[in-house]
């Protein structure tokens, strides 16, 4: 059946389209490869430099080059692991709980905090940020972990999602827990966590993602350095973006800071694609 | 919706809610609803004094120049980023979709730029897009175009907004594909034994197949524009130069965090609620009605 008359046209724009995302990635691998000043004279060539090893090293242990003096990407990339890790392990528990409660129980007023869970969707933290940084601040939670990543784990997203998956399990299976003697919480850790495994994984990659790349609750929240993640350390970098700084460790920080979550995307493409399809349903 | 079988415990499905509606009250409905209070209320610059007045914070916002301006600024900017990241995952979309061998191979080329953060998709460009030692950059004065975005107002909208699409494309792209691969291959096969050319077959066929796809896309994109694109401003231009590329969120994130004008910030706050409210109650709608296709 010959949809596509041009058999190579499709891979043409594709490989089109391939480029255009990697080839800035690219150049910006290339930048973390030379040295300042020849990256500042603008005749950065488009083959990989000499100073590759080198840069690298300065910029996860110490990166204090002639005009930049930022906290070391190791500890940045400590920060954001933390951060994203303790997101992700909150949101998936919090909505395994709140989820598991709203399908397998009748309860007075189910209806009513399955709709308040579900309103929350509509309350990106941006438009509540500066109410929210006052919670925060008058619980004395400024700068400390519990302010940086307790406000971001409530999810519409995961709670809606478990509720979806937990809605087709079996009748039969509640019933043979039941005869069987097994109590709620019983069912709940024998049961139903292991048939959740896969929507676990779906949403570990998807929110792993979205905690990895958290920039503006950690800009206002965080104060001190020794808290900085790697995606505001690299901006703070940058200062105003002159000719002459210290490109090639700013390169080599913005390389480590999108390693990790790219290789996640990568490595765990099903997870991924399933979490994102399901997540928007 | 209802299940058959429930477990019977008058406390525990309490208790189970318990962290995340603590979660959800403590940092979501009471920083709202102080939006929402302090949206009515003037205070005096040093936060003695507190007057309620009503609707007179929207007033004064709604009737302010360079909100209006970062109003344009957003629809502009939220347009072409939606344009902008839809068209050409379209495009890649029905082009992966034709291939036959490797489509996957594809899928795992295009889908990593969803997992950069937008402030480092920004911090990337700007080292490419930089007027005198970046590669684009040198190569667009080369050609004669005075390239500068820290002076130029339109090439730092543009800049922007090419980012911020560049970035989304992959998670559009993800979606369409997916809406393709739903559409049966008989119907298409069908219309091309009547002898319907390709570019007929996508317009009358498959287009309209897909446009659920496409209308949640667009509600999707909307709200990636108006918010996730904060980091993109932050790191690339600051809103400047001037107050070219200062969109709505940019100008809240001024008003409440730099410049601490708490009434001001909140009533632009609730304004960007009911923002979000409306698309989000106009998706689901059509979500629901969508069951007929």
């Amino acid at each position: 059946m010959a949809i596509g008359r041009n058999r190579w046209l499709p891979h043409v724009v594709l490989l089109l389209g391939v480029a255009i995302f990697a080839f800035p990635i690219y150049l910006a691998f290339v930048g973390s490869s030379h040295d300042a000043s020849t990256i500042a004279r603008g005749d950065m060539p488009l083959t990989i430099g000499p100073n590759l090893i080198e840069n690298y090293q300065q910029a996860l242990f110490s990166p204090v080059g002639e005009r930049v003096r930022a906290t070391p990407a190791l500890t940045m990339m400590r920060n954001s692991l933390y951060m994203a890790l303790a997101i992700v392990v909150g949101k998936i528990s919090i909505s395994l709980l709140s989820a598991f409660a709203v399908v397998f129980f009748e309860f007075p007023g189910r209806m009513f905090f399955f709709w308040m869970i579900f309103i929350t969707l509509m309350l990106p933290v941006e438009v509540r940020m500066i109410p929210t940084y006052a919670v925060v601040s008058n619980l004395g939670m400024v700068d400390t972990f519990a302010g940086l990543t307790i406000p971001l784990i409530a999810s519409a997203t995961a709670t809606l999602l478990f509720r979806q998956h937990f809605l087709t399990i079996a009748d039969e299976l509640v019933d043979a827990a039941q005869i069987d003697g097994a109590g709620a919480m019983r069912f709940f850790w024998s049961v139903l966590l292991p048939l959740s495994r896969n929507n676990v994984a779906a949403l570990f990659v998807i929110m792993f993602i979205y905690g990895w790349n958290q920039y503006l609750w950690p800009l206002i929240v965080t104060t001190g350095r020794g808290r900085e993640t790697i995606v505001i350390g690299i901006v703070r970098m940058i200062g105003t973006g002159e000719a002459q700084t210290d490109w090639q460790l700013i390169m080599a920080v913005a390389m480590l800071a999108l390693v990790p979550p790219v290789a996640i995307i990568i490595f765990m493409q099903r997870w991924f694609v399933k979490g994102l399809v399901d997540a928007e349903k | 919706m209802r299940r058959r079988t429930i477990f019977r415990n008058k406390l525990l499905p309490y208790l189970l809610l318990t962290p995340q509606l603590a979660v959800t009250v403590i940092f979501f409905f009471y920083p709202a609803a102080q939006a929402l209070y302090q949206s009515m209320l003037f205070e005096d610059p040093f936060g003695l004094r507190s007057q309620f007045i009503w609707f007179e914070n929207f007033q004064t916002v709604l009737t302010n120049p360079l909100y209006l301006e970062a109003a344009r600024v957003t629809v502009v900017f939220s347009v072409a980023v939606t344009l902008g990241a839809m068209g050409p995952a379209l495009l890649l979309a029905v082009m992966a979709d034709q291939v036959i061998r490797g489509a996957t191979g594809y899928r795992t080329l295009i889908v990593w730029p969803y997992a950069i953060a937008p402030a480092v998709a920004a911090v990337l460009m700007l080292f490419i897009f930089h007027p005198t030692i970046g590669q684009f950059g040198q190569g667009l004065r080369a050609l004669g175009v005075p390239w500068d975005y820290r002076i130029h107002g339109g090439q730092a909208l543009f800049l922007v907004i090419f980012v911020s699409a560049w970035k989304q494309v992959s998670y559009n792209f993800l979606f369409f594909l997916a809406g393709l691969q739903s559409i049966p291959k008989t119907i298409v096969e069908a219309a091309a034994i009547d002898g319907a050319s390709p570019t007929r077959r996508f317009w009358m066929i498959i287009f309209p197949l897909l446009s659920p796809t496409t209308f949640f896309l667009l509600v999707v994109n909307i709200i990636y524009a108006f918010f996730d694109t904060f980091g993109v401003i932050h790191a690339q231009t600051q809103g400047g130069p001037g107050r070219a590329t200062t969109t709505l969120m940019y100008r809240l994130y001024r008003d409440g965090w730099v410049n601490l004008d708490l009434g001001g910030s909140s009533a632009q706050s609730v304004l960007l609620m009911t923002a979000v409210i409306a698309l989000t109650v106009i998706q689901f709608r059509y979500i629901e009605r969508r069951v007929h296709y």
